[in-house]
């Protein structure tokens, strides 16, 4: 029988890690991007595009993560199209990231003075010239701490897409313990991991949060 | 698309169904209650307590914060038996929820009790107040009222979160659902009608803790 050392469990961890970190860093830029148009939309004072948002927001949010995976990976087979772990996946994490980065940076944009918009406004900028010349710049270096702070929750919630047949950190983490029947050992090793990715971040959105404090 | 949804198929289940819900409901509460509780003492270990506690607490409350539920579940289910501690899937999923939102709670309190001016602590204390009044109705009462929304948004975050507990075979609203699919094969029908039981529970719970906010914190 094939025997697992410590170095090999670690190794084969290390390796699923780069696939949680594809997978984080994936969902975080499309969601990002996804985010920022939905951002947009929110914030433009058109009904039917905030009506829009703001069910998108309350159905991702309000919902698991993993029913959104559930939903991602059997409805989009009813159309007929073979789906991959990793498409429901990417897509599932991408939508529920760009649901609570529109909230996030929401809330920043309107930390913005009002009188920001009005200014801008008497200046003729249009809607758009107005977010990406005054609002958007200033709303961005309050955004940061928040946006940096979310960055962990994409990277545990990634930890879900191994429930629909994802092979990522905590996938691995699982296959490794039904060879290795050590899962005192392979878990730890697996928190270990999620540990060192996650808490520089927290660390670092933790020290932006309180520079902003003294720089005001 | 030539598939027809079939949400008539769901109907012989809706035992199973209900069931789960009302398991998840009975861990969200049982949970809110006790990790809230853990919560509290946490956040009192980090301010008031001595050093070494409080080291212990933060070092608690990082690992939990930075380590997806799953792995805490899979970690307390099954790693813990190789300590000799064997824990049924239902405890198992309870005492995870608890220690998950545990951690998040003491780090919301803590943020509130942090809130609570200097001069009211030495004032309670100059009124000859013990130290456990003064945490009680000085420092815990003020703390709660400004981190309530905080809180309450965790809970719920922490609700949805708990649909992960079915991977441990815990019976609740997404076992259920699991369970339903794996009979009828009417995967997407049964998971969307879950996902909006989710949603609708996730208002529920919302406007349900603000009117309690209303009642508890009722302007003086």
């Amino acid at each position: 029988m094939l025997q697992f050392s410590f170095w090999d469990i670690l190794s084969n961890l290390l390796i699923a890690t780069q696939w949680t970190i594809v997978l984080s860093l994936i969902a975080f830029f499309c969601g990002g991007i996804v985010g920022l148009v939905l951002l947009f939309m929110r914030t433009s004072r058109i009904a039917p595009l905030e009506w829009f948002t703001k069910i998108y927001i309350e159905f991702f949010q309000g919902t698991p993560l993993l029913m959104q995976l559930f939903l991602f990976f059997f409805g989009i087979a009813l159309f007929g199209v073979e789906v991959s772990p990793w498409m429901a996946a990417t897509l599932a994490l991408t939508f529920w990231t760009s649901a609570f980065l529109t909230e996030i940076w929401r809330g920043c944009v309107e930390a913005i003075p009002k009188g920001q918009w009005e200014a801008s406004s008497s200046l003729a900028l249009s809607y758009i010239e107005q977010m990406r010349y005054v609002i958007l710049p200033q709303a961005s270096r309050i955004a940061v701490a928040p946006t940096v702070g979310f960055s962990v929750q994409v990277i545990k919630g990634t930890a879900l897409a191994s429930i629909i047949g994802f092979v990522e950190l905590t996938k691995a983490g699982t296959m490794l313990n039904n060879a290795t029947f050590r899962p005192f050992l392979v878990y730890s090793l697996v928190a270990l991991i999620y540990f060192c990715l996650c808490f520089p971040l927290s660390w670092w959105a933790k020290k932006i949060e309180g520079r902003l404090n003294v720089a005001r | 698309m030539s598939y027809k949804l079939q949400f008539a198929e769901l109907l012989p289940y809706w035992n199973v169904l209900l069931y789960g819900l009302v398991f998840t409901i009975v861990l969200t509460i049982v949970s809110t209650v006790v990790g809230i509780a853990v919560g509290t003492a946490g956040a009192a270990a980090r301010t008031f307590g001595p050093g070494w506690l409080g080291r212990i607490v933060a070092v608690y409350v990082e690992l939990i914060r930075n380590t997806p539920f799953i792995v805490q579940l899979f970690f307390i289910f099954f790693g813990l038996p190789a300590l000799g501690l064997k824990l049924s899937e239902t405890t198992a999923a309870f005492l995870a929820m608890v220690i998950n939102l545990g951690a998040y709670s003491t780090e919301i309190i803590r943020a509130g009790i942090e809130a609570v001016p200097k001069g009211h602590i030495e004032a309670g204390l100059s009124l000859a107040m013990s130290k456990w009044e003064v945490l009680r109705h000085i420092v815990l009462n003020q703390a709660f009222r400004k981190i309530y929304p905080a809180l309450s948004s965790q809970i719920i975050i922490v609700m949805l979160g708990s649909a992960v507990v079915s991977q441990i075979s815990a019976e609740d609203l997404t076992y259920a659902a699991n369970y339903v699919a794996s009979r009828n094969f009417r995967n997407f029908e049964v998971y969307l009608l879950v996902a909006l039981a989710y949603l609708l529970l996730a208002m529920l719970t919302r406007s349900l803790l603000r009117a309690l906010g209303r009642v508890i914190f009722k302007a003086r």
